[in-house]
């Protein structure tokens, strides 16, 4: 059974729409990432699900009951807010026990489950603090510690980490994800704009864009086999580097001219109808190998290189569009600007997209 | 402020002197008013308050004891006694006619008329010897210069709240203030959580007629809500001023609130009520501790707004001693006390202090309710 079922659900603010026709389903014990750039309504969606904000049309349903016009504090969920919103005059116990004070559950079992949690959570010093005493992690785990006594169905993080600095950033994504494996049968939706916090926590991604979604899937999926364009270039970093292909021989393999002489052959299946149109040919810079054959798909003269280290990103111009061609080196290499170089890339490893955007290994047919 | 401008910069020089002396030159009058009403009324009438601490020479006219009190002594008749009763003093110079009151030296014996002589120490002490019996029932008149020490004295405090009635009327003041204070204060925290928080039509039209209603002269108001009034059977009573009190300051109120509770973080309410807390359960707990600053701020307004008024308290309440409140006493002490800078200035006194307690108690909110725009937290 659906944990959370959204069906056709739209979010109209006056005259403008937001979210048209979401349609997503979450298993129980999934940890779903909504992900996508700002302003694609991926906060506004988990909104939505807490109750925050009214549903314009369309169904929410949780365990299969309809939910539109439950308030939130009905619908079984709990959430963590990006900037904490800990209430700053009460202190750390006082903060946890707050929802179940209004719930009227009896003191000695609130003073249980509070200490229960703040032990989990590492906070049991600190309980008698007020917020204003506590580090940024301390006080994202009092927020996640006040969503976990509340025993919720769904658990909904509205980008927690994104007032951390890096490393904490780090530590406590790892704590979520330990977080989860503890409470293998509560739901999460989380919502961030960090495909890294996406990739490593999500049991499934939620790519939203343009007011819907991309294209749902787990993070290897997403990365493996993006349905379109948008989510080749949003998953992954750097972004896939896009290069126009005309489609010169169809069938099950398929040709294609890319300019400058290059050319590739990808185990991707068209029709006879997408001969002569061009096509984007995708491929990852840390897929792009150097190569003195013939068989290159780019080739280029260095216009940047940055060295970090254990990889180096390589910039080239891109003589079709401005989004510069990326290449990922592994180590430290002595290139200098200006040095021309080729790139092949496996076969299996390349991606064909369409005139609209959408990859051909979906297309139907 | 040193670490900003730098440490040796002569500005920062600059601003703590006119700092300092722009302190200095408005407390001056209050503490002239406090000094001069604990001052004994004699010499708050001799000299100024600047000189209260410093020993003060004073020509005083005093009187022997009267007749009835005389000895015989070695043939002659005496009368003895001090100048300064039961209080002490130095005499610098004294003398036996108003024409040259300051004549002799102490410690001096003098020839008056009628072969009687006086002589008056530096202590204070007379001696007034006569051949023949003294007459005079009053006593006879002594010119006195002393050295007074200063006297201060809680007498002028005493006189004026139980002889002249200030009393009664500070605790109308109260009676008046606390309710007038507190009334707006709730209407008006409930009214700006719901126009900031609460989502109704017509939201935006209301807080516009709140607005609005803050460019109204409330002396336009006065006499046909004293009408009105009348009419319903209220009256002149502490009802009706309360509730006229309550009117003029709550768009101020509201205005004041709303924008505080409006800048609260979102995310705190949302969360409230993500915790199943409703409307009155989020303002109770979450709204009303977090605007303490806000309402402490305005508290402080409202309540030195209503403490100072005459014009209401005059209009609404009436003239007897059950409902004359502080001000309205002290404009009639200006009339019939005039002269009696004890009593005025102790009157005054009485009727700052409790302002000033409320403003130093509550003055770190008053700040902080005022920057409540720009700095947040709280």
């Amino acid at each position: 059974m659906a944990n959370l079922k959204l069906t056709n659900a739209s979010k109209v603010y006056g005259n403008v729409p937001v979210l048209t026709d979401i349609n997503l389903e979450i298993e129980q014990g999934e940890l779903i990432v909504f992900v996508g750039p700002s302003g694609c309504g991926k906060s506004t969606l988990l909104r939505m699900i807490a109750g925050l904000e009214s549903i314009s049309s369309g169904q929410l349903e949780i365990d299969g009951k309809l939910m539109n016009h439950v308030p939130p504090a009905k619908r079984g969920i709990a959430m963590v807010f990006q900037s904490y919103a800990l209430y700053p005059h009460l202190t750390v116990r006082d903060n946890m026990s707050f929802a179940l004070k209004i719930a009227k559950v009896p003191a000695a079992e609130i003073t249980r489950i509070v200490e229960e949690a703040a032990k989990s959570l590492q906070l049991t010093d600190y309980l008698d603090r007020l917020p204003k005493a506590l580090s940024g992690g301390q006080r994202q785990r009092v927020a996640i510690g006040r969503a976990i006594v509340r025993d919720p169905k769904i658990f909904l993080f509205d980008e927690p980490l994104s007032n951390l600095d890096a490393a904490l950033r780090v530590a406590t994504r790892i704590e979520i994800a330990q977080l989860k494996e503890k409470m293998p049968q509560s739901t999460m939706v989380y919502v961030t704009h960090d495909q890294v916090e996406a990739m490593t926590l999500a049991t499934r991604i939620v790519v939203l864009n343009n007011r819907g979604i991309e294209q749902v899937g787990t993070p290897l999926e997403l990365y493996q086999k993006p349905a379109n364009t948008f989510v080749a270039t949003f998953i992954g970093s750097p972004a896939m580097n896009l290069l126009p292909a005309t489609v010169t021989e169809s069938g099950t393999q398929t040709r294609v001219s890319l300019g400058q002489g290059a050319t590739a052959t990808v185990p991707i299946a068209t029709t006879k109808g997408d001969q002569n149109l061009v096509f984007s040919l995708g491929a990852r810079p840390e897929d792009m190998q150097i190569t003195d054959t013939d068989d290159y798909i780019f080739q280029g003269k260095i216009k940047y290189i940055e060295a970090l280290g254990e990889i180096t990103l390589v910039y080239f111009e891109n003589p079709h569009g401005t989004v510069p061609i990326i290449a990922k080196v592994p180590g430290i290499v002595d290139f200098v600007r200006g040095q021309l170089l080729k790139f092949s890339v496996a076969a299996d490893k390349l991606q064909l997209f369409d005139q609209q955007g959408l990859s051909c290994k979906y297309r139907a047919g | 402020m040193g670490s900003i401008l730098g440490k040796n910069s002569p500005l920062t020089w600059v601003v703590h002197i006119s700092v300092l002396l722009l302190v200095i030159l408005w407390t001056i009058p209050t503490v002239g008013l406090l000094v001069s009403s604990i001052r004994d009324k004699d010499q708050l009438v001799a000299t100024g308050w600047w000189t209260s601490f410093s020993t003060v020479e004073r020509n005083l006219i005093k009187r022997s004891a009267p007749a009835s009190e005389q000895l015989k002594e070695a043939g002659n008749y005496v009368l003895k006694g001090n100048v300064f009763a039961d209080q002490s003093g130095i005499v610098t110079a004294f003398g036996w006619r108003s024409q040259q009151p300051a004549a002799f030296i102490p410690g001096k014996t003098v020839q008056m008329r009628k072969g009687k002589t006086l002589t008056i120490e530096v202590d204070g002490s007379y001696l007034l010897s006569s051949p023949t019996a003294f007459t005079s029932k009053r006593g006879a008149r002594l010119f006195v210069t002393v050295l007074e020490a200063p006297i201060f004295t809680l007498d002028n405090y005493s006189e004026v709240l139980f002889a002249e009635g200030l009393g009664k009327s500070f605790l109308n003041t109260m009676t008046v203030t606390i309710p007038a204070t507190v009334i707006p204060i709730l209407i008006a925290a409930f009214a700006a959580y719901a126009l900031a928080w609460m989502e109704f039509p017509g939201r935006a039209i209301f807080l516009a007629m709140v607005v609005g209603l803050l460019v109204v002269p409330l002396q336009m108001s006065l006499i046909p809500l004293l009408k009105l009034y009348t009419t319903i059977g209220i009256g002149k009573s502490y009802i009706g001023i309360w509730l006229a009190h309550t009117g003029f300051g709550l768009p101020l109120a509201i205005y004041l609130l709303r924008n505080y509770i409006a800048g609260l973080p979102r995310e705190i309410i949302e969360s409230a009520r993500v915790d199943g807390a409703n409307d009155f359960q989020i303002f109770v707990k979450i709204i009303l501790p977090l605007s303490f600053p806000a309402l402490a701020s305005f508290a402080i307004f409202q309540f030195l707004w209503v403490w100072n008024d005459l014009l209401i308290a005059t209009v609404f309440l009436g003239n007897n001693e059950e409902q004359l409140v502080m001000t309205g006493r002290l404009r009639e002490m200006l009339g019939s006390r005039g002269g009696n800078w004890e009593i005025l200035t102790a009157s005054a006194f009485v009727s700052i202090l409790v302002p000033l307690m409320v403003f130093f108690s509550l003055q770190k909110y008053l700040v902080r309710g005022l920057l409540s725009g720009s700095v947040k937290g709280g």
